[in-house]
């Protein structure tokens, strides 16, 4: 099989300025003004939703930790977009974009299991970073950085002796393409040409690590040469482009010829968990990659006039207010159920 | 009936198990055209091909991680780790995935897998491919821990462990393998979580496990003659624990020694004594209970000083006399 990396110049590490900015690729004919707007209500939805974690966890409402993903919004719907219902999904701790953005994603069911309720998708036992919808083919975010990557080994292989055209996103960020599982992943996913597409989100920090002194190159993609596979780096604050990439390697991944390694280079605004100070990195260069905000980005594709922006935000902020109101009603789990659901 | 040795017996069961459920597949380091280190899935590629055989790279991390997937996404795999000590490869997968994911997910979803894994001494190959880590597991809600001591168990075991919905760790020993036992031709199902009581007698309980078994029954054989009746129980399925018969064998003798190959210090012995202790059996006891384990040192490389690290024939002998006494 032929090597080939592919660093698209849509993207560097560096904040993208404006300018670059307006380069973003046209709409895609195949999501119609409609569609696109569908997408940039999505990144909405989670912008939303992350914002309300935030207040809940300031105001003492909910208890444990949290990943969020504001700034990455882009990646999550953008990679989504690429896929069909029935594909599967190995999700990060920093999965709130991708749960929401997955087919079939009720926002209250998120909701309520990030409150710890019965009602949650998976009845207040797993949490933010423990998130699944496994009817969907969600099989869930992972507390474990790379968690999910050797699990993708076992799901391709697992499409492939079904004989089905389904697909696996497998997400992780620069953190996880840093430990021996991302190896170990990646190249049985390459030798067994399997049906899994490796989305790294590199929003610059494993949790105080910058990227440029975790990594001796400059892109995450370029390790795919050493596994035989594409490797693309994407600019991941464009839904465009994040779409683009990944509909390559899906096709790839569908017909069979194996994994690609699709590198989002985007920016977490928020720090690594609640607890982060952030004295790794200064004010300025987190105001630079918000004048990169992948939502105000898309909204200028589209050529939104401000109040029908500020029109579909408000809808998001009703449909997270109306998933808290559900959660808040929603029943605790029962103490005298704890030991449920261990075994089969 | 028909003999088998205990590598045959894995071997008969997998194939049997290959043969009645297209979902079945072997995934790990040579199990294909070599047939696995011990043999295990000796013929098996050449019958089922490479996409039901699985060779892997080096990559215990991701062997486990196969299984995972697959298990979750509708597949009943099963994973060979060709030594136990290389499991502590594979340990993010099966303790942090493997068994916590039902439960993470609220109940919603199987993972109906089997890891194989050979562990144990004897074998010269000193410190690092001579563990017995099975405790770690039984430690861990969520997984299963099975260990066949003959052919007959081996089989029936596997195959019930193939068919469970939960990961399960199925223990091997390497000086079983070529130890001949009784075993049928069909495919047959032992209940995991049953425990097995292998000769019956009244002076002393000992619960062995694996390789242990074997070594107990020598020992009471032996002891016999001399007019001492060991009762030696194998649990067989180490979690869940069918304690039931443990307790119950207790009450009979009043006595109670664990003999297993693992490190005393903080093995499954201490599981069973504790088990004792909280049961109606502690009322039971006239003598202090023993634990008769591998020694806490690694596996040397030496014959005399392997031999001397874990219990053999005489030293449970020797115990029991004391116990008994």
């Amino acid at each position: 099989m032929a090597t080939r990396t592919r660093n698209t110049a849509t993207a560097n590490r560096r904040p993208q300025t404006t300018a670059r900015a307006s380069q973003t690729a046209a709409i895609p004919t195949e999501w119609g003004q409609t569609g696109a707007i569908e997408r940039l209500r999505k990144m909405m939805v989670i912008r939303a939703f992350e914002e309300k974690a935030e207040e809940l966890f300031s105001l003492g409402r909910v208890h444990g930790t949290m990943h969020l993903s504001i700034g990455q919004e882009a990646s999550a719907v953008g990679a989504a977009s690429a896929l069909r219902e029935g594909d599967y999904l190995l999700n990060t701790h920093r999965g709130h974009g991708h749960c929401l953005a997955w087919f079939g994603s009720e926002v209250q069911l998120m909701m309520a299991e990030f409150m710890g309720k019965e009602t949650g998708y998976c009845r207040g036992r797993g949490g933010s970073m423990h998130i699944a919808n496994v009817d969907a083919n969600n099989l869930g975010a992972n507390g474990i950085v790379a968690g999910g990557l050797p699990i993708s080994v076992g799901v391709g292989l697992s499409i492939k002796q079904r004989g089905t055209e389904q697909v696996c996103l497998t997400v992780f960020g620069d953190g996880g393409a840093n430990t021996g599982a991302f190896h170990e992943a990646v190249n049985m996913a390459s030798i067994w040409q399997l049906p899994v597409i490796y989305l790294c989100e590199n929003n610059q920090y494993a949790m105080s690590m910058p990227m440029k002194r975790a990594f001796n190159i400059p892109r995450v993609a370029d390790r795919a040469l050493g596994y035989g596979i594409p490797g693309v780096t994407v600019d991941g604050n464009d839904i465009v482009a994040v779409y683009r990439a990944m509909q390559d390697a899906v096709a790839r991944a569908r017909a069979g010829a194996g994994p690609t390694l699709v590198e989002s280079v985007t920016y977490r605004w928020r720090g690594h968990s609640k607890s982060d100070k952030q004295a790794y990195r200064t004010r300025d260069e987190v105001k630079e990659w918000q004048a990169q905000d992948p939502i105000r980005r898309f909204g200028r594709v589209l050529k939104l006039a401000e109040a029908e922006f500020d029109a579909h935000r408000a809808w998001a902020d009703q449909r997270i207010n109306e998933a808290v109101t559900f959660s808040e009603a929603s029943a605790e789990p029962k103490i005298e159920q704890i030991l449920e659901g261990i075994y089969a | 009936m028909r003999e088998l040795t205990y590598v045959e017996a894995i071997r008969e069961g997998l194939n049997q198990a290959m043969a009645a459920d297209p979902r079945v597949f072997l995934i790990g380091e040579d199990v294909g055209v070599y047939g696995g280190a011990f043999g295990a899935s000796a013929g098996l590629h050449q019958q089922y091909g490479a996409g039901r055989v699985v060779d892997t790279p080096i990559s215990e991390a991701g062997i486990a991680g196969a299984c995972v997937g697959a298990a979750l996404t509708g597949m009943r795999p099963v994973g060979e780790i060709q030594f136990m000590d290389f499991i502590t490869i594979s340990m993010e997968q099966l303790v942090l995935q493997a068994a916590k994911i039902r439960y993470m997910f609220g109940g919603k979803a199987t993972v109906p897998m089997v890891l194989r894994t050979p562990g144990g001494s004897g074998t010269g190959a000193a410190a690092q491919h001579s563990e017995s880590l099975e405790n770690w597991f039984v430690h861990i809600p969520g997984l299963k821990v099975v260990m066949p001591s003959t052919p007959y168990d081996a089989k029936g075991l596997l195959l019930a462990a193939i068919d469970d919905d939960n990961p399960v760790i199925f223990v091997e020993h390497k000086l079983l393998y070529k130890t001949k036992g009784p075993v049928p031709e069909e495919p047959y199902r032992l209940p995991l979580g049953q425990t097995d009581v292998k000769r019956v007698g009244k002076h002393l309980t000992v619960v062995a496990t694996s390789i242990m078994v074997p070594r107990a029954l020598q020992a009471a054989e032996q002891l016999a003659a001399e007019g001492i009746e060991l009762e030696v129980v194998d649990p067989r399925t180490l979690s869940p624990l069918d304690e039931g018969p443990i307790i119950q064998s207790v009450i009979k003798t009043g006595r109670l020694m664990v003999v297993h190959e693992a490190h005393k210090n903080g093995g499954f012995g201490g599981e069973i004594v504790g088990r004792v202790a909280e049961s109606e059996a502690f009322d039971f006891l006239e003598a202090p209970v023993k634990r008769l384990c591998g020694l806490d040192v690694p596996i040397p490389y030496n014959r005399t000083l392997e031999a001397a690290a874990v219990p053999q024939v005489a030293d449970i002998v020797r115990e029991a006399k004391k116990l008994v006494g």
